[in-house]
């Protein structure tokens, strides 16, 4: 993890915290008080899983609530892999390869006191996929759909016990249940049902408990001192998460001490932040910002064209021009994947690609990319693709840029290449939690939009045949090898252009302590404490 | 005059309608899904007419406006796409914080504004005319979002006098104007959103005035002996119903909020709430929203006209 620790203890920065002290007391947070200013635009939805995002399961989903499987965000040097959560454990029946055996955590306990059970289980997964249950939530749903697809069905073995049954043979099934969070049944019970009303009172089981809610304002969360792990009791008295959707206001909201955590600062204000004293800390997380390339008809079904746009990127300059706050992106996943291998490293040579072109016969080689003017994880967008669209145009591409708004993008991304076959490529940053997300669904027919998130159609029929050897190799050591192999394959392959992945920026006082950026889209927070 | 009121506001019902039809209409021809917010990036077809059964976007257009506006004319709204809240909660909600801006944006705009443009309309051609003229354009060709994120710099990064967003250190649940630990926070929105209608009222008051002083009736009560003052009393009468119109403009403009302004302070007023359902595509929000402050601009302007008539009888009369 790099860090910027508060560079020099000047004396403008002792002057703004007096100023701030004495003229301006409403806006000093009271000690242990963690305040953070989110890029997202409202509070996420406290109901279970949450919306805006990753960053809808940071801050509230994974702290409110707990999966049966939770994410190991306690180190920095290596990415983030599952852990038991409520799940003490979780084998296949070795009886049926489709079955999943699942021990439950006992003695753990909902925030209104309601003990978790298998029942707990059954129930939460049925409200989220059965439309006939009588608390169907389309919300919750929508929400956890895709990471449902091979779930056929639930049912509880014994009180601490419960058993999966899923559509096909799935060796990576367990990190389908890291993503979806237990609510309390009790406590909608009590609330007759009403959804509308458990957000406002929602009960899980996480390490915060909820206290109240300003909408579309604040949340404010406060320890559970019984949460079951004790290692993850909150150091922080209070932790209060404010949308802030504008770069701009979250910048000037921790340099006036509104708040003292913000996400993602724009580049340009890293400088700033960091002469007044704040820490900024990157760290490599599973992101990547790549185009996704048309494979079902025009030049990138040609592997050369393909290999040329890789060959026509200068990387450094991209992450130059985003302050250092980007690493440059050659394949998939991140170096630090275990499943990275040795994919090619496709280093900047205008020469070589433009050699490809005229090879392909594609000299200049005219392509259309879909951008956006934001969305979810996808930096800074406009300037980014100015830049590609220049490196590409030099060596020997004509590209033009279709630009939407995130929503128009995601119609689509959705919809595929078939519904959408003027683009030959789409600018759509993706999360790469796990290898059946990251690579898996890239790589296989099964997930083609729109059935599945293969905007672009790509197959290979050695990428079908790991793909299905992974999903039935359940030796971990034998299972990350063919995972190397796909991955490889990938990369070779060129199936995208590949421009950088994402250093996840944040900013914080130095009054912040004990922060362990873990390589996840997840954090926690629970080891933090504020100095006054 | 009741049968004027009566047809003021008969007239009002059918502009409501056409707000609410063109509004529903823009928000569909926009690309992108109103289920955006719920569905995942990812979300396959399947998942997506599953989810637009239970949120009733199966159904034609037409017959989802019909469904909403039956439903609007008893006071229901539906629930927020994005957050299962009723819409009108959200809404009043919001309204009532924009409000809390208008209330001191209004008189502030109002009272400078009126005083600027009529210093510089008593004094035409002089120092005092083109140094309010000079800052009335000023303050209209302003881009209020920079204004905003310059006085932020200044008076809330650099000088810490006052806080930078938001509304409060507890948000609007507990904000009372009583205490400057949560009024501080509506120093710099409030100034930003007044400098425009400063503008805009000032140049509009300095014409009328200007115009007025030229008229043969201001010879007249001269010729009979009125003092300047008594002048400009009447003058100032004359010159009220024009700039009552653009100042009822302007109160609509004020009371709608201003999204860029919001959004720079996250203030959560009317105009952040729509930033917001425009950007998550939260078209039951959205369409709440707009109809309510249409019928906001729509009743203020009534109130003007009548004001107007009760100050200058020839209106009502024509």
């Amino acid at each position: 993890m790099r860090t910027y620790p508060h560079l020099k203890g000047s004396f403008r920065a002792g002057l703004v915290a007096l100023a701030l002290a004495t003229a301006c007391p409403a806006t000093v947070q009271a000690a242990g008080t963690l305040v953070v200013g989110m890029t997202a635009g409202n509070i996420p939805v406290t109901t279970g899983n949450p919306d805006q995002g990753f960053e809808g399961y940071r801050f509230v989903g994974y702290n409110l609530y707990d999966s049966l499987a939770l994410w190991d965000l306690s180190k920095s040097d290596k990415p983030s892999d599952i852990l038991p959560g409520l799940a003490t454990g979780w084998q296949i029946d070795p009886a049926n390869p489709n079955r999943w055996i699942v021990k439950l955590r006992p003695g753990v306990k909902y925030h209104d006191g309601c003990a978790f059970s298998a029942d707990d289980v059954v129930w939460n997964f049925q409200f989220r996929m059965d439309q006939k249950s009588p608390n169907f939530f389309a919300q919750q749903f929508a929400y956890t759909r895709s990471f449902l697809t091979n779930v056929k069905s639930v049912e509880k073995v014994d009180d601490m016990t419960v058993a999966f049954e899923t559509n096909f043979v799935e060796s990576l099934f367990p990190y389908s249940l890291s993503y979806v969070l237990m609510v309390s049944q009790c406590r909608l019970k009590a609330l007759n049902g009403d959804w509308a009303a458990y957000a406002m009172q929602p009960s899980g089981t996480g390490p915060y408990k909820f206290d109240k809610m300003v909408p579309n304002q604040r949340l404010e969360l406060v320890p559970n001192t019984d949460y079951w792990n004790k290692d993850r009791i909150p150091k922080q008295d209070r932790l209060v998460l404010i949308p802030m959707p504008e770069a701009s206001t979250r910048t000037a909201a921790l340099l006036s001490g509104q708040v003292n955590w913000i996400e993602a600062p724009s580049p340009d204000a890293i400088p700033r932040l960091k002469s007044a004293g704040m820490k900024i800390v990157t760290n490599v997380y599973p992101h990547h910002w790549p185009y996704m390339l048309n494979h079902k008809r025009g030049p990138f079904t040609d592997l050369r064209v393909r290999q040329a746009a890789n060959l026509a990127i200068n990387r450094a300059d991209m992450v130059e021009m985003l302050g250092g706050t980007a690493m440059e992106d050659h394949a998939i996943v991140p170096p630090t994947v275990a499943y990275y291998g040795n994919p090619p490293k496709y280093a900047f040579d205008p020469v070589k690609a433009r050699a490809l072109l005229k090879e392909a016969g594609c000299l200049p080689c005219k392509v259309t990319f879909g951008i956006s003017t934001s969305g979810s994880g996808q930096m800074q967008p406009l300037p980014m693709n100015e830049l590609v669209k220049a490196q590409m145009d030099a060596a020997g591409f004509d590209v033009t840029i279709q630009t939407m708004d995130w929503n128009a993008l995601l119609d689509v991304y959705r919809a595929g290449v078939e519904k959408f076959p003027n683009y030959d490529g789409l600018n759509f940053s993706r999360g790469l939690l796990d290898p059946v997300n990251a690579i898996i669904k890239q790589a296989s027919k099964l997930y083609w939009a729109p059935a599945g998130p293969n905007w672009g159609h790509y197959a290979h029929p050695d990428g079908e045949i790991l793909v299905q050897k992974i999903f039935n190799e359940f030796d971990p050591a034998k299972q990350l090898a063919l995972l190397i192999q796909l991955h490889e394959l990938l990369g070779r392959e060129a199936m995208m252009i590949f421009v950088v992945h994402d250093l996840n920026p944040r900013a914080m006082s130095p009054k912040v302590q004990g922060f362990v950026q873990a390589q996840s889209w997840f954090q926690d927070l629970t080891t933090i404490s504020v100095a006054p | 005059m009741s049968r004027y009121i009566l047809q003021r506001i008969l007239y009002a019902i059918p502009i409501a309608f056409g707000v609410s039809v063109v509004c529903f209409s823009l928000v569909y021809l926009a690309p992108g899904d109103p289920l955006q917010t719920v569905l995942p990036p990812d979300a396959t077809a399947e998942t997506i007419e599953i989810v637009k059964k239970a949120y009733g976007f199966d159904k034609p257009l037409p017959i989802q406006f019909l469904i909403w506006l039956g439903k609007v004319v008893t006071g229901d709204f539906g629930m927020s796409i994005a957050t299962r809240r009723p819409v009108l909660d959200e809404i009043i909600m919001a309204l009532s914080n924009t409000g809390m801006l208008a209330m001191f944006a209004i008189p502030t705009a109002f009272t400078i504004g009126f005083l600027m443009g009529l210093l510089a309309g008593c004094f035409p051609g002089k120092w005092i005319d083109r140094g309010v003229t000079g800052t009335a354009v000023f303050g209209v060709s302003l881009p209020n979002y920079w204004l905003a994120i310059v006085m932020v710099i200044i008076f809330a990064v650099e000088l810490s006098w006052l806080p930078a967003t938001g509304m409060g250190p507890k948000g609007s649940a507990e904000f009372s104007i009583w205490r400057w630990s949560d009024t501080q926070f509506l120093v710099l929105p409030v100034i930003t959103l007044s400098m425009i209608p400063i503008g805009i009222i000032s140049r509009t008051t300095r014409a009328a005035i200007a115009e007025m002083r030229n008229q043969d009736f201001v010879q007249t009560l001269r010729a009979k002996g009125l003092s300047e003052f008594a002048v400009i009393r009447h003058v100032i009468k004359n010159a009220l119903p024009g700039v009552l119109a653009v100042m009822g403009l302007q109160f609509g403009y004020l009371l709608g909020g201003s999204i860029l302004v919001e959004t720079v302070f996250t203030w959560p007023g009317s105009g952040f709430l729509l930033s917001k359902a425009i950007i998550n595509r939260d078209v039951p929000v959205l369409q709440g929203t707009i109809l309510t402050l249409a019928i906001a601009f729509v009743m203020t302007n009534l109130i003007i006209d009548l004001l107007q008539s009760m100050i200058d009888p020839r209106i009502r009369r024509g």
